[in-house]
């Protein structure tokens, strides 16, 4: 609940902290300037929600500006600009998602996202790692680094052979992760899975990249089969001691296949039509990703809450 | 009662699971990006003290216990029941069974305050203070000289508890216990 006293007024960071986020803006400015990648600025308020039934978007008052959406990432914008021939384009925003509250969670932060033209998932997964390098490097001068599959990864510290499990196989050991029953379907048990046993046992200190999803969490990533015959997402998560701190993609560019995932995964929102239009028109082959800058600070700076990386946190926004 | 939400649970608030009135201790909000959000929740049993750690689905919801903690002084047993009347004034008194007071009746003392945790206007634990101070009914004489270090030696307390205490201790001698561990602090 916010505070409306007046007695914290003060921000939830110290001045060190005011100083390490501005620095950390500008080497992310001259990696990518290094890079030659442009720099955009996309709009905050968007006719369309999110079309992610897992994030919950908020919205203006139909009054004052029709209802519009605040942005729960720049991702479709920033594919119309894609779409419209920009090349390489990066940008630093803000975002919002109602409800994600806690200590590593601030229902307004900042993302960090970007798209490579020409490049697929482990090109850009190369490129995370020297950006990740470079930002975390006061604190971890040695940064190693670990791709895993999603399947090797459930395999490895979970026991579950996740492609080949009855969905009642899934359950069963998400409920024991869970200590009860909860009404989930497969897909929510695998992410009970992933966040209780696989995260905690990942290797600490190393940059843990988990790529080849589950076909059913592709979100927006293209599906194509694994040597095994599998169907998997090209899309890729990076952990970093126990947090997830982005999240990639080879993107979809097919606007039939898009149109088809909204209609199946979009939890009934509105799918974005400028973005359908705008893969219609044809979207080239890249891949992006976006990431945590707050959660990215966090662990740069050795902090154990995101309030302790914000300025003014949710309560005291 | 009221149903509260995962985004309501915070530390000390009552609910119910499974059918027994809990306490949260803790509240971790748990979102994979792309996936579902969590509330990784650790309870403590207020019957049994146990602490179970659960998942919800964010937004689920649990209903409230009807949970109550007074400051209560002991009065007397009747055998079946330990009784306890309210020090705000109110006279209020609760009876407790044997299974709400458990090991607390190793330290219970007439007159003393405790903190007795009612559930749905029924006792479910007595809790005491982290201190007591309890006269020795019986114990091997005291050895004169021996103040420091040595040996230790059994003694019971006026209220059946028996303490390992220093060898220099006395019948008659009121001694102070942390009721935590169970261990002689000090002479009071």
């Amino acid at each position: 609940m916010p505070d409306r006293s007046g007695q914290h007024w003060q921000p939830s960071c110290d001045r060190a902290l005011l100083r390490a986020r501005s620095a950390f803006y500008r080497s992310i400015r001259d990696f990518f300037a290094a890079r030659d990648v442009l720099e955009v600025d996309t709009p905050v308020l968007s006719t369309y929600p999110v079309n992610d039934p897992n994030i919950q978007p908020m919205q203006t008052t139909l009054q004052t500006t029709g209802g519009r959406w605040l942005q729960t990432s720049p991702e479709y914008p920033m594919k119309r600009l894609l779409c419209a021939g920009s090349g390489d384009i990066w940008q630093l925003c803000k975002v919002f998602r109602a409800g994600e509250a806690g200590r590593k969670h601030n229902p307004e932060f900042s993302m960090l996202e970007w798209y490579r033209v020409g490049w697929n998932h482990h090109q850009l997964m190369d490129e995370v790692a020297a950006l990740m390098r470079l930002l975390l490097a006061e604190r971890f001068p040695q940064l190693p680094e670990l791709r895993i599959s999603y399947g090797q990864a459930m395999l490895d510290f979970a026991g579950l052979a996740v492609h080949q499990a009855s969905d009642e196989e899934v359950a069963e050991i998400g409920r024991d992760c869970a200590g009860q029953d909860l009404a989930l379907g497969r897909d929510g048990w695998l992410d009970v899975i992933m966040s209780h046993r696989v995260e905690p046992a990942l290797p600490a200190d190393t940059l843990v990249f988990v790529d080849d999803f589950p076909a059913s969490q592709a979100a927006l990533a293209r599906v194509t089969t694994d040597d095994n015959g599998v169907a998997v997402a090209q899309r890729f998560e990076l952990f970093f001691n126990g947090a997830e701190l982005a999240n990639g993609y080879h993107e979809l560019t097919d606007a039939v296949e898009q149109a088809q995932r909204f209609e199946q995964y979009g939890g009934g929102r509105e799918a974005d039509q400028n973005l359908l239009a705008a893969l219609a028109s044809g979207m080239p082959d890249c891949a992006g990703v976006a990431m945590g800058v707050d959660r990215l600070l966090m662990h740069a700076q050795g902090k154990h809450s995101i309030s302790d990386v914000l300025a003014f946190d949710w309560e005291r926004a | 009662m009221a149903n509260y939400s995962t985004n309501e649970f915070k530390s000390g608030l009552k609910v119910m699971l499974d059918n027994e009135p809990c306490s949260i201790t803790e509240n971790e909000y748990v979102k994979p990006g792309k996936g579902q959000a969590f509330n990784r929740v650790k309870l403590r049993n207020l019957r049994t003290g146990r602490v179970v750690e659960k998942t919800f689905k964010s937004g689920d919801s649990l209903e409230g216990a009807d949970v109550m903690e007074l400051d209560m002084e002991y009065l007397y047993t009747d055998g079946e029941f330990w009784h306890f009347m309210a020090t705000d004034g109110s006279f209020e008194q609760h009876g407790a069974s044997a299974e709400a007071v458990g090991d607390t009746v190793k330290w219970l003392k007439e007159q003393d305050v405790y903190v007795v945790t009612l559930f749905n206007g029924a006792v479910l634990t007595v809790t005491p203070p982290n201190f007591v101070e309890l006269e020795v009914t019986e114990t091997d004489p005291g050895v004169k000289g021996d103040t420091a270090q040595g040996g230790s030696k059994p003694a019971t307390l006026a209220t059946g508890a028996v303490v390992k205490v220093p060898l220099f201790i006395n019948i008659g001698e009121k001694l102070r216990i942390d009721t935590r561990t169970g261990e002689y602090v000090s002479r009071a």
